[in-house]
Formats: C-alpha cells, sequence, structure tokens
C-alpha cells in the first residue's frame, strides 16, 4: 500500500468587529429583522455607490502585522463577478491584484513539536446576504442584513499535512484575532470561517495532486472529519487510477460525506478587474506605525510576560492566555487583589469547572474583576471559609452578585468568637467519646470526623484551620 | 418674449423680482410639453400633479425667503438615469421600467436646495449606450429642429426638451459624450465638468470611471449657474473630488484676451462633414477677433481613444448592470424554472440590443484569456491619451473641434451600422477618457437647418477657462445670428 | 490578433452575463463582436511597452468613512420595488447552495 501525504491550505474568512459595514454606514451587527440592517448601497440599488470604512483597513493591517506579514502600502479593490441572489450587485467587492497584507506566517504546535504555516495573503472584502430557505414554497428569501459586513480572508499556503495541524492552525488565528479585538471568530456562529483545500500526494512526490475545496465546515469536529473523509475518498479514486476531479465540495455534517457542488450554470471566470468606484488605499509609514503602536500585547508576549512576572505554573499561563478575556480578568483582578495564584487558582479550577457544566466558553464569563477580588478578601479576612467562598462563587459566576453584600443577606459569615468555637468543640468532644479514644489511641482519621462534626454543628460557618487547632489542643 | 423662451438665470430673477409666480413658470414649461410631446416625445416621465405640488411649496419658501438660491423656483428636467425620490426612475429600459427610487441623487438633491422644481425625467438611450436616443424602450425622441431627425444621444431628450422650451434647464449626463453630442444637435449649449466634480451618487452607473452628470440649458450662463449649483464635495462618493473652488460663474466675466486656443489638425480629417467644420473655424476666427490666440497643432491619438473607449466603457457596463435580474426591483420574466432561467430571461427580456451587446462585449473583454490583450491594453491607452492631453495643455487654455463630424443623422439610420455610430463618438470620448471638462456651444446651422456645435476642451479642473471662451463665443455668435425659436417666428 | 468568435464563445459569454439568445440573435452577437473586435484590434497598433495602466485619472487615494452607524432607516423604501417579497425578505427560486 502505497504511502499518501495528505497536503492542507485553508482559505479563513473572518467578519470583523466594525460597528457598521464595509462600505456603507448600516450597522453590521449579527441578526436583527430581515432587511433592517440594509441601505441602497448594500442592497445594489441603481446609483448606489460603496465608501470604506477606515476602522477595516485597521483591523486588517492589525491582523497582517500579528500574522507577521508584509503590508501592502498601495493595495486596490477588485470586483468579483458572479450573479448569486445573496450578492445584490452581483458581483462582490473584493481584492485580487493588490491585498492588504502578503507573505507572513503563524507558529503552531502541535504533537510533533512547532511549525510554521506561512500566510500567502489576507484581503478585505465584503460578505454576502443571507439565503433562508422557505419551507411552504418552492423559493428562498433572501435578507440583505449581512451584505456588506466587513470580511477579511486569511489565505494559508499549502503547509498543513493532518487535521491536527490544521485544528491548531485555526486555534492560532482565532486566540490573535480575538487577542486584537478584530473579531470574536465563532466558527458556530460564522464569525469565522474555513475552507478547506486539500489534495494528495505519494510520501516523496515534488509535485501537488489536484485539490478540491470543501465548505460548510461549521466546528471543529466538522472539519476533523471532513479532512479524513476526504483524503480517504482521494486516496480511493487513486488506487483505482481515477482522476481526482477540481471541484467544490459542500460538507454534510449530519452524513458525514461530501458532495460535488457542481453546477454548468456555475461559469468560474470571474472577471476581476479594479473597482472603478473606490480609490487606491496607500498605508503611509505614520498611519502604519500608529496601527503598529496600537497593537495590544499578543498571546504569545503575554506567555512570556507571566513566566517572568508571576509565580504560577506553566500550564496554568497557557489556560490563562488561553483566551484574552481570561487573561483580561486575570490581570484586572490582580490590580484589585494582587496574589496572582490565588487568582489564577480560582480562574484555573473553579471557574473552569462552572464553565464546563454551563457549556460555556471564557469569552463568555460575565462577572467583574471586582467581583472575584471582594470574594477572595472575604476569605482572607476570615469572613468565610473555603467551602462557603465555593458556594458564595457559583453565585458570582451566575449572576455577578457582590459577594459581600450576599454574604450578609445570607447570613454564611464564619463565627470567630473564640469562645463560642470552644463550646461547640467540647460539646462535639463530650458527644462522640468513641472519636475520642480513636483519635487518643493514634486514629488520625478521627479527628477529621470530629472536626466535620463541628463544622456541621456551625453550619459550615467555622474556619475548619481554627476548629483544627482548637480540637488538637483540647485533645 | 414668452415665458418658456427665458433662460433658466432670467426666469429666477423675475420670480425673485416678483414679477412672475412659479406656478406660472411651471405652466408655461407644462404647456409646452402637452403641446410638443406628441411630436418630440422628450420625456418619459412627467407627472403634472407632483409638478404643480413643488411649485406651490416652492413659492411658500421663496416667500418666506427659505429658498434663495440662483435656480429657485426654476422649472428643471432631470435624464432619466439619474435617480429622483419617489419618482419613476427608468433609464430608457424594460429592466427598470417601474423603479421608483427611495433616495434622490446628490445632484438632484442640490438642485432642489438650489430650489430648482422636478418637471420630470427625460428620455434617453437605455442606460446611457447610444448617440441618437434611439434605443429607449419607450420610443425615440425626435429633434425640434426637424422632427425625422434624432436628437443625439444619450441626453437626448434633455437636450430637446431644452432645444423645445419644455422645460428652462435639464440635467444630461455624459460618459463619451453624451451631453455634449446632443446639445449639438438640438443647437442647446451642455457641459460635462471634470471628473469627479460633481458627485455621481444616484446616478445609475453605466462607466464609471467616465460618467459624470452635467447641465443642458439655453446658454453658458446657464450652464454655468447650474454647475454651481449642483457642484462638490460628496462623501457618499469615494471618487468625488475636494476641489479648490467652486465657483464657475465669476468667469462669465472675464474676456478672451491672449487665451490661447489649441486647433488639433486631426480632428479635420476625412471624417468631418464640411459645413461643420466651416462653421468650427469660423467659430474659431470669431473668438480670434475677440483677442484669442489660435494655433493647429497635432494632438495624436484620436482614433485609439474610441476602441479604448468601448472596450472600458462596456468592461465597467458589464460589471454595472449585472445587478438588474429581476431580485430586488425592476422587471422580472414571468415565467421560469430555476434561478438561472430567472436571470436569463429577465435580462434577456428586459435589456434592449445594445445594452446587451454592449454586456456581451465588455464580459469578453474582461474574460479570462482576454483581460490583458483588451482590458489593460485599453487602461494603457488611456493613460496614453490622458498624456497627450497634459502635452496640449502645457501650450494651449482650451482645445477647441467640433462636438461631433456631422449634424443629427434621420432616424433610423445609426442602428444598422453600430460602429458607424461609434465613430461618431470621436471627438468626444477621449474628453472622458481624460476626464477633462468639455462645452458643446451652438455655432451654427447646416444647410439643411440643422445645428452644429462647437466643442471646448479644457484642462482638469478648468471649467472656468472654457466657460468663459464659450461665453465670449456665444456673446459674439449671438449678435449675429438668430436663435432658431427668433428663426421660426421671422418664418411665420 | 483577430479573435475568431465561435458560437462556443457566445455561449460561455451568454452563461456569464446571464442572458439567452436565439440562434438568430447568436449569429448575429458573433458578426457583431468580430467586427467589433476587429475594430478594437486597432488599439494593438499603439505601442504601450513600459505604460502603466491607469484606472482612475486623478491620484486620489485614502477616502473613508468613520465606523459610526447611520441608518437609511426605511426597510420599506429597500423592499416596496422588489417583484417578490414574503416575511420582509426578497423571495426567489430555490438556491441549491
Amino acid at each position: 500500500m502505497k504511502q499518501y501525504e495528505t497536503v492542507i491550505g485553508l482559505e479563513v474568512h473572518v467578519e470583523l468587529a466594525t460597528k457598521t459595514k464595509i462600505f456603507c454606514s448600516c450597522s453590521a451587527e449579527f441578526g436583527g429583522e430581515p432587511n433592517t440592517h440594509t441601505c441602497p448601497v448594500c442592497t445594489g440599488m441603481p446609483g448606489a455607490l460603496p465608501v470604506l470604512n477606515r476602522k477595516v483597513v485597521e483591523y486588517a493591517v492589525a491582523v497582517g502585522l500579528a500574522a507577521n506579514c508584509e503590508i501592502t502600502r498601495y493595495g486596490k479593490f477588485d470586483r468579483k463577478n458572479y450573479f448569486y441572489p445573496d450578492n445584490p450587485q452581483n458581483y462582490q467587492i473584493s481584492q485580487l491584484y493588490l491585498p492588504i497584507c502578503r507573505n507572513g506566517y503563524v507558529e503552531i504546535s502541535t504533537g510533533a513539536g512547532t511549525k510554521r504555516i506561512r500566510i500567502h495573503e489576507i484581503h478585505m472584502e465584503e460578505d454576502a446576504g443571507k439565503l433562508i430557505h422557505d419551507e411552504w414554497e418552492d423559493s428562498s428569501l433572501v435578507d440583505y442584513n449581512r451584505s456588506g459586513v466587513p470580511l477579511i480572508e486569511i489565505v494559508s499556503e499549502p503547509d498543513m499535512r493532518s487535521a491536527e495541524e490544521v485544528i491548531a492552525y485555526l486555534e492560532k488565528l482565532r486566540l490573535m484575532i480575538q487577542y486584537l479585538g478584530a473579531s470574536d471568530c465563532k466558527l458556530n456562529e460564522g464569525s469565522m470561517r474555513a475552507d478547506v483545500n486539500l489534495s494528495v500526494r505519494e510520501v516523496g512526490a515534488g509535485e501537488f495532486g489536484t485539490r478540491t475545496e470543501m465548505k460548510n465546515l461549521n466546528s471543529f469536529k466538522a472539519i476533523t472529519r471532513a479532512i479524513e473523509t476526504e483524503r480517504a475518498r482521494q486516496i480511493e479514486l487513486r488506487e483505482a487510477g481515477r482522476p481526482v476531479e477540481q471541484e467544490t465540495r459542500r460538507w454534510d455534517d449530519n452524513k458525514e460525506y461530501s458532495y460535488a457542488m457542481r453546477s454548468k450554470e456555475d461559469a468560474k471566470d470571474y472577471r476581476y478587474f479594479p473597482e472603478p468606484d473606490l480609490v487606491p488605499v496607500v498605508i503611509e509609514e505614520d498611519w502604519l506605525e500608529e496601527i503598529r503602536a496600537r497593537q495590544p500585547e499578543l498571546r504569545d508576549e503575554k506567555m512570556e510576560r507571566y513566566r517572568r512576572e508571576y509565580p504560577i505554573p506553566a500550564y496554568d499561563i497557557e489556560i490563562l492566555t488561553g483566551s484574552k478575556h481570561m487573561a483580561d480578568l486575570f490581570e484586572e483582578t490582580i490590580a484589585i487583589y494582587p496574589k496572582p495564584k490565588e487568582v489564577s487558582n480560582w480562574l484555573m479550577v473553579e471557574t473552569m469547572r462552572l464553565l464546563k457544566e454551563y457549556g460555556q466558553d471564557p469569552e463568555e464569563i460575565h462577572f467583574s474583576a471586582k467581583s472575584l477580588a471582594d470574594l477572595l478578601e472575604l476569605i482572607d479576612c476570615g469572613k468565610i471559609n473555603r467551602s462557603t467562598a465555593k458556594e458564595v462563587f457559583e453565585k458570582v459566576f451566575a449572576e455577578d452578585i457582590d459577594p459581600a453584600a450576599y454574604v450578609r443577606e445570607h447570613g454564611l459569615g464564619m463565627v470567630s468568637d473564640e469562645g463560642l468555637l470552644r463550646e461547640t468543640v467540647e460539646r462535639i468532644l463530650k458527644e462522640n467519646p468513641q472519636s475520642v479514644e480513636d483519635y487518643r489511641s493514634g486514629k488520625q482519621k478521627a479527628l477529621g470526623f470530629l472536626v466535620g462534626q463541628t463544622m456541621k454543628a456551625m453550619q459550615g460557618k467555622a474556619d475548619p484551620v481554627r476548629v483544627n487547632a482548637i480540637l488538637t489542643k483540647l485533645l | 418674449m414668452s415665458i418658456e423662451k427665458w433662460t433658466a438665470v432670467q426666469l429666477a430673477d423675475q420670480i425673485k423680482a416678483r414679477k412672475i409666480s412659479v406656478m406660472e413658470a411651471v405652466e408655461a414649461a407644462l404647456e409646452q410639453i402637452r403641446e410638443k410631446e406628441q411630436v418630440l416625445h422628450s420625456y418619459i416621465t412627467v407627472e403634472e400633479e407632483y409638478v404643480r405640488a413643488q411649485a406651490k411649496q416652492v413659492q411658500k419658501q421663496i416667500e418666506a425667503g427659505v429658498l434663495t438660491g440662483s435656480l429657485a423656483g426654476v422649472p428643471m428636467a432631470v435624464k432619466d438615469n439619474i435617480c429622483t425620490k419617489d419618482l419613476k426612475t427608468t433609464c430608457g429600459s424594460k429592466i427598470l421600467y417601474n423603479f421608483v427610487p427611495p433616495y434622490d441623487a446628490e445632484a438632484v438633491c442640490r438642485l432642489k436646495q438650489a430650489g430648482a422644481v422636478i418637471l420630470g425625467k427625460t428620455n434617453m438611450d437605455e442606460f446611457a449606450m447610444g448617440s441618437t436616443t434611439e434605443t429607449s424602450a419607450f420610443g425615440v425622441t425626435r429633434n425640434p429642429w426637424n422632427p425625422e431627425h434624432v436628437p443625439g444621444g444619450s441626453s437626448g431628450g434633455s437636450c430637446a426638451a431644452v432645444a423645445a422650451g419644455e422645460c428652462f434647464a435639464a440635467l444630461g449626463s455624459d460618459t463619451g459624450g453624451s451631453i455634449r453630442q446632443p446639445s449639438s444637435f438640438c443647437g442647446v449649449t451642455g457641459l460635462k465638468p471634470t471628473y469627479g466634480t460633481v458627485s455621481r451618487f444616484g446616478l445609475v452607473a453605466y462607466g464609471s470611471s467616465l460618467d459624470q452628470i452635467g447641465p443642458v440649458a439655453k446658454d453658458v450662463t446657464d450652464c454655468a449657474v447650474i454647475l454651481q449649483a449642483i457642484a462638490a464635495h460628496d462623501a457618499k462618493d469615494s471618487t468625488s473630488i475636494r476641489r479648490d473652488s467652486y465657483d464657475f460663474t465669476s468667469c462669465l466675466e472675464q474676456d478672451v484676451k491672449g487665451l490661447r486656443i489649441g486647433i488639433p489638425r486631426d480632428y479635420f480629417g476625412s471624417g468631418l462633414n464640411p459645413e461643420v467644420g466651416k462653421a468650427v473655424l469660423e467659430a474659431a476666427h470669431v473668438l480670434e477677433k475677440q483677442g484669442a490666440v489660435l494655433e493647429e497643432f497635432d494632438l495624436g491619438l484620436v482614433e485609439y481613444a474610441i476602441p479604448a473607449y468601448y472596450v472600458i466603457a462596456s468592461a465597467e457596463a458589464s460589471s454595472n448592470l449585472a445587478r438588474f435580474d429581476g431580485i430586488k426591483y425592476g422587471y422580472r420574466t414571468e415565467a421560469y424554472d430555476t434561478l438561472h432561467d430567472l436571470y436569463k430571461k429577465t435580462r434577456s427580456e428586459g435589456f434592449g440590443a445594445e445594452a446587451k451587446r454592449r454586456i456581451m462585449l465588455g464580459s469578453f473583454v474582461l474574460s479570462s484569456g482576454y483581460y490583458d490583450a483588451y482590458y489593460l491594453k485599453a487602461l494603457k491607452t488611456k493613460a496614453l491619451i490622458k498624456q497627450e492631453f497634459d502635452k496640449a495643455f502645457a501650450r494651449y487654455d482650451v482645445i477647441l473641434g467640433p462636438a461631433a463630424p456631422a449634424t443629427a443623422p434621420r432616424l433610423g439610420e445609426s442602428l444598422q451600422d453600430p460602429i458607424r455610430m461609434y465613430l461618431g463618438d470621436i471627438y468626444t470620448v477621449a474628453v472622458n477618457l481624460a476626464g477633462l471638462p468639455g462645452i458643446s456651444v451652438p455655432c451654427g446651422q447646416d444647410s439643411q437647418g440643422l445645428p452644429i456645435g462647437l466643442q471646448l476642451i479644457g484642462d482638469c479642473f478648468q471649467e472656468g477657462k472654457i466657460i468663459r471662451a464659450a461665453h465670449c463665443y456665444e456673446q459674439a455668435y449671438r449678435l449675429h445670428i438668430p436663435s432658431q425659436a427668433e428663426r421660426q417666428e421671422e418664418r411665420r | 490578433m483577430s479573435e475568431k468568435i465561435t458560437e462556443q464563445t457566445i455561449e460561455a459569454i451568454s452563461i456569464l452575463a446571464k442572458l439567452t439568445l436565439s440562434e438568430e440573435e447568436k449569429q448575429q452577437a458573433m458578426a457583431d463582436m468580430e467586427a467589433m473586435l476587429q475594430y478594437i484590434d486597432q488599439l494593438n497598433d499603439l505601442d504601450t511597452e513600459g505604460v502603466e495602466p491607469m484606472s482612475h485619472v486623478f491620484p486620489v487615494c485614502n477616502v473613508y468613512r468613520e465606523d459610526e452607524v447611520q441608518e437609511f432607516g426605511s426597510r420599506e423604501g429597500i423592499l416596496k420595488n422588489a417583484p417578490a417579497v414574503k416575511n420582509d425578505s426578497f423571495q426567489v427560486p430555490k438556491t441549491i447552495d
């Protein structure tokens, strides 16, 4: 059996987080009633003209800089001509000849080590509207709310060789772009879309095989499955001596297979030509410097800095920086409550646990740094013990309550009255003579039991450490 | 002189002086329309109630001191490829037969701000593709000087309406000569500004890198005043230029002493009708008598302008017209199976022959394998043509020549031979390619009594010079030659 | 370099331009195109070696909008000219995707 190598390139479309669309001032917000975020420009009315949103250029350059690209100093837009109802002008304004960024790379880490994935180019373009299938009639309905939402398309070189590398690359891009604030990059919401170009060749072969393009990959799982399925399909064809057709295939994740989206009406000549309604984008040195100066600390830099500045393990650093929001929360909390290890613990353990329980992403954390800091203060001051704290934290996580107020309202504060504690301990000792015996005869477990009993009697509102100390003394 | 013969400026003065009301002016125009439309068909849309309502409103605002602009109360016509809010805009095409824009073109906004009353939408070649107004889906327009002849195109309706007193002035659009050529055929004055001077927002695009809106009027002064009203930088048009000055009327005071006028020898070759050539050269001499300095020179590349223009304009048009697909507005075919069926039938039924021809040509020159040889080649030619003009304007203030190689042909003659028709654009297209301003003024008639037009071309942003020269010529010319209207009165 | 315009060429362009031509129209289109291209071929006589293709006549660049929302404010205005509307959307024949 011949050995085959999979060769993969990705075209990733990212919806930018601008307030308005790329060529008009309609809101770029996701959703909304059909056709409420529209105007003559983004619905292709006769006489309408595009005007470029400056923020789009800035985000595109920011992403290019983060991806180590050359920023094109003199760029233009081009028209890509094709007919489809989601495309109101029946041409898309994109960039072919002079895209905003070129020749970059990102570094990924997989089980096999680190690798550079080269980026061929990044260009700006407009998104298309949405087609909704009408269940009642044999028709489709077009909503142009999304038409004109700004996109950047990141085209990689065919440097990836496995689904693992593809996922690592996408994760890397996603995190990078999230850190820049340029997009929330959610595959399942369509703010990040990946098309996979895949071909196979015999190991050692110099040339690339014929590649196919796969679309409609809405999750990492789907991407992985699609890659594996397509690789197998192409190998089977080659083994049978049949040619691989260069085509676009649509992935169906329910059926776990792809099918060719071929249409004889789909003449693939886009007749690109420079967009006459837009003028060139010239990135002068001072504008570039401005954007460079505004680049936030990116993930790798942050990890390095945390390593230097905070006494927390590398694994924790990776998790904390694995989400911009999480990292921001961490930094904001330690600004109020400067104990990085403590804060890190609470984020790593309790927060991650609750996220999993709720099925949420770190980006969705909505409690404030102040709430967490306050909670940790309460523990420090001895107002509540750890197990109470965990209880209160669940509320903080779910509703961002004020921990101090909550503790007061529910009377959860620990008892600090030494006398009362002693009394309770003495009572417990009296009630459990057997355990006292056991402890005195060397059974350490008995102490734990006695602490537990005391805590129960105190309704959990005691510091177990103190209880332990008192017990030990009295015993 | 009866009302409908007044120029826009004369009328505005009278209205301001309260000697005449806006309604009277409007009724005078509507009267002409009623009399002449049967024969001329300058208009596609005139909604009398809407017009009268505007007139009332404008009069109120003039009296309240709100509308004080140069065109306050002047009834004007607008070419039907310029969007007018709530007023049907068809571009002379079946595919937009019922399109009512939800917005005004910027130029129309500015006209309204200046107080003009929009009389109606004028007939034109479909999507501005033509030189005779015979490709309109709504019938031909006839030349008021001789109804057996075309008015020229594509702004034939606007020019005929002005010539016939069916409006006091009009807006046209010019991509390859569409204001200047029909102006010359109809004996009126028409001006195409420097590219980027008047906003294209709301002008239905044909050749985006070439299109400009411009005034068509009874004289140079009117053109200058209208241009001043509609020209401005517009943030909604990325190709709109921020000019240093939008004063186009001060130059009317100036004379032409020492003005250097270049006359291209290449313009006076075998393709030019001798009567036209003679009239144009006579006009040049009139200017010389007033102090201008004439000189013949070789412009160069004149014959390449037309093929370059057709490649570029068709290419852009093929893309600009793709949006007409029966989905968002306009005509939709009745019977269709699939989506692509819908597209093909709608477009095949909705577009006329000339539009289809240019869409096909445009798609071809942009298609893979031909893009370099045709489209890029044309863009390079365009660069060279601009260079030739730059060289010329280093030596001359104004370039003078005919607006068209002949006078208005008979109806039905031109469409048989499209290439011959395209050749008629020889004096005008290069001006669009180089983005320059150009004006056409009447300078005589041929032996059939059909008007001849003189074209003055300026360097970019030099409308002042061509307006100045055109105005001086016009003042001198009118002293000698009566207008068409006056001749007709003489004959009666 | 006169292009020989074949029926295939016309058919390919018709698909790109979404136009249907009858047999007669196809023949006419072929003749028209050939004549136009022959005419346009004059451009080959012009030496454009080393000349940059000029898209825009004036060297204007960097025209932008600020990222501030400004609603058109009328869905009705956007939909009112549509030949077929359903659920405030433009209705088209079913798309295959």
